[in-house]
């Protein structure tokens, strides 16, 4: 007789059509372009990259179009060592939070080209784009950031950004 | 400004969100689909003497664990159906077919899987149905590829 079964599994997936709405859209089309274009709130001033058409804090429209730098400053990052479903990095390695120059919301890539255990808050890095030709409506426009050379950022210019 | 605006070509994509899900099946429905590996089909046998396809680890009655098998007849009857005209991906024909719930021979309780009719004339509640056996079993519920009925000629079973 056959051994009693001890898990089954049993993938579960949604398919779905996403339609990105205005403010995204311009952005999709910037990155397209190799250009980051994000939103600033007409009544606090914060850049919002990428933009959702609105300042989630202060409740209004944001139409005014703010061209983003592609060099920015890690925030905070984790050392990802645990493997997982569908993961497309060798581990280990770090997923950080990056504050572009310009832009007042962190967005999260790759750092690499530096040595895991290097990383560290307030590194100064640059987007590595994909070759122009391969660009798409896509964020993995953006293969990974790589250390730009610049000093460390000052724990002040960045301490608003966590 | 908003009245300089060009009108956007809406950009839409495809996205597929999975979950690669693992379950725990327990030692009852380990049991069971241990058994449809063997071309067996197991119930399980409460106090009172009802016997539950699929098994449950608990009466339903009394809430009493059950750790009596009994092994039922791969052929029955069809309690109730469900025509599927235009089937999905994940559906277990690419041709039309129907969902039923069937109790088998030997069993209280009834078993839902697909049953490949062809068409929806050909399915009644009643009907008696058997096993097709997949010829590569895994120990999963799909080891049972479909019912099918067991005798095109023959009377519809009687419900009790």
């Amino acid at each position: 007789m056959s051994e009693a079964v001890k898990k089954i599994v049993t993938p579960i997936s949604i398919e779905y059509t996403i339609t990105p709405g205005a403010a995204p859209t311009k952005f999709l089309r910037g990155i397209k372009e190799g250009r980051l274009l994000g939103q600033r709130c007409p009544k606090c001033s914060k850049v919002y990259l990428p933009p959702r058409g609105s300042c989630t804090v202060c409740a209004v429209p944001t139409v005014e179009e703010v061209e983003v730098s592609d060099q920015g400053t890690v925030t905070t990052f984790c050392v990802v060592n645990i493997p997982f479903y569908g993961q497309v990095q060798e581990i280990p390695y770090v997923c950080a939070a990056v504050v572009l120059d310009g832009a007042d919301l962190p967005c999260f890539g790759v750092v690499q080209e530096i040595a895991v255990e290097e990383v560290r808050m307030g590194l100064r890095v640059q987007a590595v784009w994909v070759a122009p030709e391969e660009r798409g409506y896509t964020l993995e426009n953006i293969k990974y950031f790589k250390p730009s050379g610049q000093a460390d950022a000052p724990f002040e210019s960045y301490r608003e950004h966590l | 400004m908003a009245e300089e605006q060009e009108p956007l070509e809406i950009l839409s994509a495809r996205h597929v969100v999975e979950y690669p899900y693992t379950r725990s099946v327990g030692a009852v429905i380990g049991r069971f689909l241990g058994g449809l590996k063997d071309k067996k089909i197991e119930g399980s046998l409460t106090p009172s003497g009802r016997v539950l396809v699929p098994p449950s680890e608990y009466d339903p009655e009394s809430g009493a664990s059950i750790s009596d098998f009994v092994e039922v007849g791969e052929a029955g009857v069809v309690t109730t159906w469900c025509w599927v005209a235009e089937p999905l991906a994940k559906h277990p024909f690419d041709r039309p077919f129907a969902w039923a719930l069937i109790r088998l021979d030997g069993a209280d309780t009834a078993l839902l899987h697909a049953v490949d009719a062809g068409d929806s004339s050909r399915m009644a509640t009643g009907m008696r149905v058997k096993v097709r056996w997949r010829q590569q079993r895994s120990g999963a519920i799909g080891d049972i590829e479909c019912f099918e009925a067991e005798n095109l000629g023959s009377q519809d079973g009687e419900i009790v």
